[in-house]
């Protein structure tokens, strides 16, 4: 008897296979690259009805095997067998949308005349029913020649009756599969996935009106960059005002668990440790955790919807104003979150030049690790006023950073396009899923995925950087009288740069702070609450907020100076090394680097002496 | 050669059967997503929507069961006849 060891999801995008994927293997999920290409490899544990553990992969949505993106393309290898280090799964699951058979009928048909054990999910039957279809399994699986199972995954419905095919069809005889499948033309394929779809739908009644309605109003030329631009507005202001009472309490945590350390543990280097490195620092980062949640759950929502691929569409002509099109609006907008989701997701996009010039810009997107260095410095300069409506003034200054961010790179996009990554503007193909409620287990499983990162991120290289600074900022011992900050090695090096970056306004531990920032753009919120606590000698203002310090000591050009520096600095080792791996080489990452930091001291430049010239510099 | 009337020229909500389509003025990457998404001779297709700016580009076009989002270029490479009698099933 053959075991089933491995096995893989395979079908169109949007065929509801992520679903059935976290259905059926919970949230044990790994994931990771392939190695090699920056495709996500997605791969989890499922237990067959028999007991049996088998390792499930869910394989990138494809089109064809005919391939026209990378994604597809390991599809392809994998199911063919030829990727090196990924044998080729015992049984595939070939997932077909109930609703949009005969369409996804034309690829199925490649992947049985594989001629290897297969077994057809008919999923979403509850969103066909929606639609007024009555299918026929049976007839399905006759056409096909495999077994078909229909599932609703988020309902769980079909999924043992799936796992029990599984079994069967892996101990089937291989001359029984694939008998009339073989060798047709694209053509051919297509008509005989009308006529099987025919053959199994049995009755139709009113077609998608819910897709017809929505689209109606979300595509409409007019209300739907409306309805995009505003939707975006209360993502922003969310992010801001949601956020604030859990942030407090974790702040308030964060607080308390300091003060505890302080009463109960012996003054000495271990309570500094604590207090000034590791609860100043991480602390300071941990607590923007519910704005990160929060920013996510809305791209989540948008992509589970389906809603993100309107917003592509009515992004294109934009974005093909500067060379783009609505493809790189996905990318891009994931980059709000993370520049490195965001340029790994630049893999959808088929045209190299449009590709490089994508991953070129992301970083200019406001991505969640600027969030903490906006919000405290906003909090700290910008006075807590509403502006009528209900409209924060700190909101609308984080929404014009916000703005800022994205004019910065269609600009760039527009100068690149023109020199470095000039050539003929692509095309804009795109399927538009069907209007779905997001789920929210898999919103959840998400969501955790997400903020785990993060969370790993604090408590590693932001950890360690933070660490290293306060090491660098307590030694040598200050003499009495003296400042622990001037004294440090820190300080001298700080006091070294900042002889660079006084020319645009930045103080002594702006400079400080930039360094370990390096790392990620984050650590500048944590080092300067390290800088600040090390400073403090006063043992009662040992807890003494960032957002404090920068209130009482900067000036409000140097705070607008030192946003518009992080609007543009490519400050995260992370996003360089991805872009490197997806570019193949060193050559775009420096070129990166130095473009990005260019604008940023030119920018923050700019913003000091126009702030200074203004008056806004009179204390 | 007479190319007739161009998707890009189909009035909104008229389902019309694609008669031809000058694969020699598309990327191959384009041609290849457009076959694999299902647009090819003999298929019936309607237009739903159109971007408003700028030649109110992309059009989102209903083909079977599916909505597409595409270019003005690739519309203008798709030839059509409107097909006659009652709203298409699909």
């Amino acid at each position: 008897m053959s075991r089933i060891k491995r096995a893989a999801l395979v079908g169109n995008p949007n065929a509801g296979k992520s679903a059935l994927f976290n259905k059926l293997t919970g949230a044990r999920q790994k994931i990771a690259n392939y190695p090699g290409v920056t495709v996500e490899r997605k791969a989890g544990r499922m237990i067959l009805p028999s007991g049996e553990p088998v390792e499930l992969v869910d394989l990138p949505g494809a089109y064809s095997f005919d391939t026209a993106s990378p994604d597809e393309e390991v599809t392809r290898q994998i199911v063919h067998g030829e990727f090196e280090g990924e044998p080729v799964p015992d049984v595939l699951i070939l997932v077909l949308d109930a609703a949009n058979l005969e369409q996804h009928l034309v690829f199925a048909q490649e992947v049985i005349a594989l001629g290897r054990p297969t077994v057809v999910a008919l999923n979403m039957v509850d969103l066909a029913e929606r639609d007024g279809l009555t299918l026929d399994p049976a007839a399905l699986s006759e056409a096909l020649g495999v077994p078909v199972i229909p599932t609703v995954a988020v309902r769980s419905r079909g999924l043992a009756e799936l796992g029990e095919a599984m079994s069967s069809a892996s101990q089937a005889d291989p001359a029984d599969r694939s008998r009339h499948l073989d060798h047709i033309s694209l053509p051919e394929r297509r008509l005989a996935a009308k006529h099987m779809a025919r053959a199994a739908i049995l009755s139709r009644s009113k077609r998608a009106k819910v897709e017809r309605g929505l689209d109606a109003v979300m595509l409409n030329p007019w209300a739907g960059p409306i309805i995009l631009f505003a939707f975006l507005f209360v993502v922003f202001q969310a992010v801001f005002a949601w956020a604030t009472p859990f942030a407090d309490a974790l702040e308030a945590g964060v607080g308390a668990l300091s003060a505890a350390v302080t009463s109960n543990i012996p003054d000495g280097f271990f309570r500094d440790f604590l207090t000034e490195g590791l609860f100043a620092g991480v602390g300071a980062v941990v607590v923007f955790l519910p704005q990160i949640v929060i920013l996510f759950a809305f791209i989540l929502a948008m992509e589970a919807s389906g809603y993100m691929a309107r917003a592509a569409f009515i992004m294109d002509r934009m974005m093909a104003g500067v060379g783009l099109s609505g493809r790189s609006f996905i990318p891009l907008l994931s980059s709000f979150a993370c520049a490195i989701p965001g340029i790994m997701a630049t893999r959808a996009i088929a045209d190299p030049k449009d590709r490089l010039t994508t991953i070129l810009i992301a970083p200019l997107m406001t991505c969640s690790a600027r969030l903490p260095v906006y919000a405290v410095v906003i909090a700290a300069v910008i006075p807590a006023r509403t502006i009528g409506a209900g409209i924060g003034l700190q909101g609308l200054v984080l929404f014009g950073l916000y703005i800022a961010g994205i004019v910065g790179a269609m600009v760039a996009a527009l100068v690149l396009r023109r020199s470095f990554t000039k050539g003929e503007a692509s095309g804009f193909i795109m399927e538009m899923p069907r209007y779905q409620l997001p789920r929210l287990r898999d919103m959840a499983i998400g969501l955790w995925q997400r903020a785990w990162v993060f969370l790993r991120r604090a408590g590693t290289i932001i950890f360690a950087a933070t660490i290293a600074l306060w090491v660098l900022l307590s030694f040598p011992k200050a003499d009495p009288g003296e400042s622990q900050v001037d004294a440090s090695i820190a300080g001298q090096i700080g006091s070294g740069v900042a002889v660079l970056v006084e020319p645009i306004g930045f103080n002594r531990d702006i400079a400080l702070s930039l360094i370990p920032a390096m790392a990620a753009r984050e650590v500048a919120v944590s080092s300067l609450g390290t800088i600040y606590a090390v400073e403090s000698s006063d043992e009662d203002v040992v807890a003494e907020r960032v957002t404090e310090r920068i209130g009482a000591t900067w000036t409000l050009p140097t705070a607008l100076a030192f946003l518009a520096w992080f609007v543009f600095a490519p400050q995260c080792l992370s996003t360089i090394a991805v872009a490197k791996r997806e570019t193949n080489g060193w050559k775009w990452p420096v070129f990166m680097l130095v473009y990005l930091f260019a604008a940023a001291y030119v920018f923050a430049g700019l913003t000091y002496w126009i702030a200074v010239a203004a008056g806004l510099g009179c204390r | 050669m007479d190319k007739g009337r161009t998707l890009d020229e189909l009035a909104p909500d008229v389902t019309a059967r694609i008669t031809a389509i000058d694969w020699t003025g598309l990327p191959e990457s384009d041609a290849k997503r457009l076959r694999a998404l299902g647009v090819d001779d003999g298929a019936e297709v309607l237009v739903l929507h159109r971007g408003v700016f700028g030649g109110r580009d992309p059009l989102a076009i209903r083909l079977g069961s599916m909505t597409i989002a595409v270019r003005r270029g690739h519309a203008t490479a798709i030839s059509v006849e409107p097909v006659q009698a009652e709203t298409a099933a699909a």
